[in-house]
């Protein structure tokens, strides 16, 4: 189905943005991971969102959250992998899925670029960031996964399922994968395992990678007064634009991304 | 006009366009969907000078295997059944047309 907005992220970002395109009467999609995998939800106290002080982080984004789906938003689990915009609107790939837009918010939090050696070499011939798109190819085979998330432990399971032989790393600080022409192994810590494709499961992929061409600066995306990126159509909110990282500047840059991308969706609609 | 492609008809098909270009994909992925609007575009618009093919990866697993397809969605361009470059993974169709308009 397709919507006027959508929302990459689940925190106070990305669910402020929710709140503010259905205030202007568009419709919108967030996608994120679990709420029990964003970083504010393992935060003891929150002391400075205002009027709300004294809350842990699981019980802020558990009210936030519930103010966006009181507002009419749509909800989605699972991990954004790639974009590509296709005449006025954003496609959006999803695990296995799709889903498309007039417009897109990124609020993914901090996505730290850094590749560990062999990766991007190797991308696409043996690296994957997607086991439910390419966990098939590798049916009998060995492949490693290594992850990050609860999530990742549940892509292993379905790796398993299918009938790959699994080695799971659990997040490892660094890896090398070898190999020339196709992956032969990966090094985690230490431990090598010889696989055909090693699936790299972050939180969340790096917005460079996300978006082709988009402007950073500083490894954070570069956007202006009104939150919107230098790509049409794309606005960006949260952590990902730069420091505080905190709520309360997050949810404010929300409200005005929101408030951009349902008037780039409105502008689209009119001219048709 | 877009091509379904199997084991038995893909190299006379192929043998017989002096381009095509290739789309190997699968129902369980994503991605592949995502580019699917962009393949068909394609199709139309090379119609009658390049043939555009789609192979599905799970029913046609060694079509997958002999072009070494590691990641979907895969596109292979072959000029007089020769493979003469490939890309991977999501892009704008346009990145497709600028092979096509470089081999026609």
């Amino acid at each position: 189905m397709s919507y006027d907005v959508l929302v990459i992220g689940g925190g106070p970002a990305g669910l402020s943005a929710a709140v503010n395109v259905r205030a202007r009467g568009r419709s919108v999609l967030v996608v994120s991971n679990p709420a029990e995998e964003n970083p504010l939800w393992r935060a003891e106290k929150v002391d400075n969102y205002l009027g709300l002080p004294g809350r842990s982080g699981a019980e802020l984004l558990t009210e936030l959250r519930a103010h966006a789906e009181r507002s009419g938003a749509a909800f989605r689990e699972g991990k954004v992998l790639s974009t590509v915009p296709m005449g006025k609107e954003w496609y959006v790939s999803i695990g296995s899925d799709m889903e498309n837009a007039r417009a897109v918010v990124l609020a993914a939090g901090v996505a730290r670029a850094k590749k560990f050696p062999g990766e991007a070499e190797l991308l696409g011939r043996g690296v994957s960031y997607c086991a439910t798109c390419d966990g098939m190819l590798y049916r009998g085979r060995p492949v490693a996964v290594v992850g990050y998330t609860e999530s990742a432990r549940r892509e292993a399971d379905f790796l398993r399922s299918i009938g790959c032989d699994v080695t799971y790393f659990a997040r490892p600080r660094t890896c090398v994968i070898t190999g020339e022409d196709a992956v032969r192994s990966v090094t985690c810590d230490g431990e090598t395992a010889e696989v055909a494709c090693v699936f790299l499961l972050r939180p969340a992929m790096a917005p460079t990678d996300l978006f082709p061409g988009l402007a950073v600066e500083g490894g954070y995306v570069t956007v202006d007064r009104k939150m919107a990126t230098n790509l049409p159509g794309v606005f960006a909110a949260g952590d990902c634009t730069g420091g505080p990282l905190q709520a309360a500047k997050a949810a404010g840059e929300g409200l005005i991304a929101g408030q951009s991308a349902a008037a780039w969706a409105a502008a689209a609609e009119k001219e048709g | 006009m877009l091509k379904h492609l199997t084991e038995e008809t893909f190299d006379t098909e192929i043998n017989a366009a002096p381009l095509a270009m290739v789309d190997f994909w699968a129902d369980w992925c994503g991605p592949c969907k995502m580019l699917a609007p962009a393949i068909d575009a394609i199709a139309q618009q090379y119609e009658g000078k390049v043939l555009v093919g789609k192979v599905n990866v799970d029913d046609e697993p060694e079509l997958a295997r002999r072009f070494g397809v590691m990641s979907i969605p895969t596109v292979v361009f072959l000029k007089n059944g020769l493979e003469l470059d490939r890309k991977v993974g999501v892009m704008p169709g346009e990145i497709f047309t600028q092979v096509l308009e470089e081999n026609l």
